[in-house]
């Protein structure tokens, strides 16, 4: 029974984080897209940029709204579902918590109602400041929450009073709680995976306009800042993210040996990818450069790496979804840096928004964001297993004792179906006020005026300019 | 002063800052149905477009605050109240998308499904707040290990039931008088009867809550046996409900608004109060309760907290009162509303 509700309670919990992931990510990353766009209006009155900003932050509201609405959920589900979790780390890990709830989510609640509402009741200057105002508070957000969690990667700054279950950890030291050994390299690389998510949400829209001959001069327009954003973050993602590398190599090991396959402690091989085999202790189907794990982490290719041998059978986390997450990761990392800097380079040559199938590939490469955002949570997070506090507290001792598995179950089908439903709803939602486009070339929409009129006038302008490629010029 | 207390309080601050806030968007949406037009509806839920977000992050806030300071009562809380606070949470995600998504689209059923949605996921939020305030009123089973040892059935009692109910009433009331602020013309007289029926059923039921908490509660009362001035606040209360009638006879809903506000606040403390210096009263030893002592953080992990509250408070109320301010005055539809 136990084992029931330690596998439904992880069951929920990867459940309901990976759908609220769908959001928050998004609207940091839109976020600072909307304020490079609302800046340009401000600094050059050209009023493509104020059409382009209106747009985002109608688009920004939909994300954000669901990103609020979900992210209660985890909120409580420390407490519904790790009770004894919570009693352990209260001490510590609550303060970041109410931090971000002070000085994050009232800073992001109250601007976000002038970015969206307040457009004709304050002025420019006034609804730029609230727009800057929301994305701080969305990576601010960010900060608090990723230092918790890195705080149980890579504890510090506390020490444990009490023993049994009644031990708990206690805070001795606020800032090196706040700058734990993971918390900075963890902090950047989450939010440069947002602005790359932003970033290619607003290329795979804009694209797709542009392929549709509608909105073209405010969509390049979009799609440059967009390409800016997320080429400069690919690059930097590879940065951080090796940075990270080397202090989980350091601070967790054992969940480095388990990102790549690494089973004996000794010089190490970098696999580009491959089938890990715990029983017979090797990686199948792969490729391998030899030594590169070593020479990646201690700078030489004979230096030995720590392998899961040095670790007891039950403190080595699980192998194949940590080394399968983190290299989907890399790979799409890759990618999106080869496709931003070919992209970026037909920029700057003036030819890429003739490059029909390039276009293409940016639609549709916002998948790619989005599974690398998430495998990414995936690697860090099971490779932590077995421990919910690396070292200190195992995931299976922390459940909530009052709770039962029938209770686990009933709620996660709930939260199924409904999370099912309200993302069907919600990629409706996205898809009806992308067909519906900014409001560039057509008089405001009168407040009670058909969304659906709007959108037929919308598809007719498509099709009149599909046939007649100079009608663009107007647009805009 | 002790830090105990003082997050005992603010604490309460809080819980009273989200009762008052988040009690007028849940009364609105608890009276959503009662308008017909599409237009009305839609003035009533943009009355709290840009409010309700800000004012559900005083929930949020609670929960960060109460896990930071309090977690063994955070701990033993919910995971205790298990299912009611999945359906509460599963309310609260329906209110929020079912005013995102109401006014995106034109087709009747679907905006009349969401507006369904919407009255009642508010009105199930408020219920169960009150039915956890109830439970907590009462004593929850508590064992020696802190845990919850009663199952769902415990905690559907005919008083956190009533408790349910009167939560209900309280913000189907603030919520109107805070409509016939935002709302003119005829939609307005309308909503000017809804003031006066809300308020008809929010007294009787008062008087029965506070009757049925003085005849099976008398532990409710102790608090007041050692600190005689909390009958001030008793005597505030009352005052504050009777000038509600009052302001709306006279047509002064601001005052109205402002009563019923202050009624929120002395209910918020008088519980409070009477649960001092408990946190959740174990029905089945009163030594096993959880105390603003035992359940609580340590002294370093409060101090720290206190300037995190003492830093962020005042830019958490200049940013309300600053939200406030702007969208002052009656709810007009324009292309940014829902």
């Amino acid at each position: 029974m136990d084992l029931d509700v330690l596998f439904l309670s992880r069951f929920q919990f990867a459940l309901t984080i990976m759908f609220h992931y769908l959001f928050p990510p998004l609207s940091i990353g839109l976020g600072v897209i909307m304020v490079i766009t609302e800046g340009m209006f401000l600094k050059t009155k050209n009023r493509q940029y104020e059409v382009m900003a209106r747009f985002w932050t109608k688009i920004f509201a939909v994300v954000f709204a669901m990103g609020v609405a979900t992210g209660i959920v985890m909120e409580f589900e420390f407490g519904t579902n790790w009770a004894t979790y919570s009693r352990y780390v209260g001490d510590v890990f609550g303060s970041p918590l109410a931090a971000e709830g002070v000085f994050a989510f009232f800073l992001e609640s109250g601007f976000l109602a002038v970015l969206v509402f307040g457009w004709d009741r304050v002025g420019p200057k006034m609804h730029f400041f609230s727009t800057v105002m929301v994305a701080l508070g969305s990576m601010f957000s960010a900060v608090w929450i990723v230092v918790a969690n890195s705080w149980q990667q890579t504890p510090a700054g506390f020490h444990i009073v009490g023993d049994g279950m009644m031990a708990r950890a206690e805070i001795t030291d606020f800032w090196a709680m706040v700058f734990n050994p993971s918390s900075v390299d963890r902090l950047t690389h989450t939010l440069i995976g947002a602005f790359i998510l932003g970033g290619f949400f607003v290329m795979s829209i804009t694209a797709w306009y542009i392929l549709h001959r509608r909105h073209v001069e405010v969509s390049k327009q979009s799609f440059s800042i967009a390409l800016v954003v997320a080429t400069i973050a690919s690059l930097a993602a590879l940065f951080t993210g090796h940075h990270q590398a080397n202090t989980v190599s350091e601070t967790q090991p054992a969940k480095l040996a388990a990102f790549e396959g690494h089973f004996e402690t000794g010089p190490a091989d970098l696999w580009l990818f491959g089938i890990p085999d715990a029983e017979a202790q090797k990686v199948h189907m792969g490729i391998a450069i030899p030594g590169g794990l070593s020479f990646l982490v201690h700078g030489d290719f004979n230096a030995p790496v720590t392998g899961l041998d040095a670790f007891p059978e039950d403190e080595r986390p699980p192998l194949q979804i940590p080394f399968q997450a983190y290299h989907i990761m890399i790979a799409l990392g890759m990618y999106f840096i080869g496709i931003t800097l070919l992209a970026a380079f037909f920029r700057w040559r003036g030819t890429l928004f003739d490059k029909r199938w390039l276009l293409w590939v940016f639609v549709f490469s916002i998948i790619g964001p989005y599974i690398a955002n998430q495998a990414g949570w995936i690697a860090a997070e099971v490779g932590r297993q077995p421990w919910i506090v690396y070292g200190l507290l195992r995931t299976s001792d922390a459940l909530s004792k009052a709770v039962s598995a029938e209770e686990v179950l009933t709620s996660i089908i709930l939260f199924t179906i409904i999370y099912l439903f309200l993302f069907a709803i919600w990629l409706y939602i996205m898809n009806e006020k992308i067909k519906h486009g900014p409001e560039d070339d057509v008089a405001p929409a009168t407040a009670t005026g058909g969304l659906l009129d709007t959108v037929g006038e919308r598809a007719g302008a498509g099709g009149a300019s599909l046939t007649n490629p100079h009608e663009d010029g107007k647009e805009g | 002063m002790d830090l105990n207390i003082f997050w005992f309080i603010l604490m309460g601050v809080l819980l009273t800052g989200y009762a008052i806030l988040d009690g007028f968007d849940l009364g609105v949406g608890i009276m959503h149905l009662f308008v017909k037009k599409d237009e009305e509806r839609r003035l009533l839920m943009n009355s709290i477009g840009p409010l309700w977000d800000g004012n559900e992050v005083w929930l949020v806030t609670f929960g960060g605050a109460l896990f930071a300071a309090f977690p063994h009562a955070y701990a033993t809380a919910f995971s205790g109240f298990y299912l009611p606070f999945m359906f509460l949470l599963f309310a609260l995600i329906f209110r929020a998308v079912s005013m995102e998504f109401r006014s995106k689209q034109e087709m009747k059923w679907w905006r009349r499904s969401w507006d369904v949605s919407f009255t009642v996921a508010s009105t199930l939020a408020t219920f169960l707040f009150g039915v956890a305030v109830g439970n907590m009123m009462k004593g929850l089973p508590i064992g020696a290990d802190m845990e919850y040892q009663g199952g769902l059935l415990n905690l559907l009692g005919p008083f956190p039931l009533l408790i349910g109910v009167f939560a209900v009433a309280t913000f189907a009331m603030h919520g109107s008088i805070y409509l016939y602020l935002k709302t003119e013309g005829d939609l307005q007289k309308r909503i000017h009867r809804w003031m006066w029926t809300t308020f008809g059923i929010f007294l009787v039921l008062y008087i029965f809550t506070t009757m049925a908490t003085l005849v099976s509660l008398p532990s409710a009362v102790t608090n007041f046996r050692e600190v005689p001035w909390a009958w001030v606040v008793v005597v505030l209360n009352v005052l504050a409900i009777a000038n509600i009638p009052r302001a709306i006879y006279l047509g002064k809903p601001g005052y109205a608004f402002i009563s019923s506000a202050a009624t929120i606040a002395a209910l918020t403390f008088l519980f409070g109060f009477s649960l001092f210096p408990n946190m959740i009263v174990s029905s089945l030893d009163p030594a096993y309760s959880l105390t603003i002592y035992n359940a609580a953080s340590s002294q370093k992990t409060l101090g720290i907290m206190r300037w995190i509250a003492v830093l962020g408070m005042p830019f958490v109320l200049s940013y309300t009162i600053a939200i406030y301010w702007i969208f002052r005055g009656k709810t007009q539809l324009g292309k940014f509303s829902y």
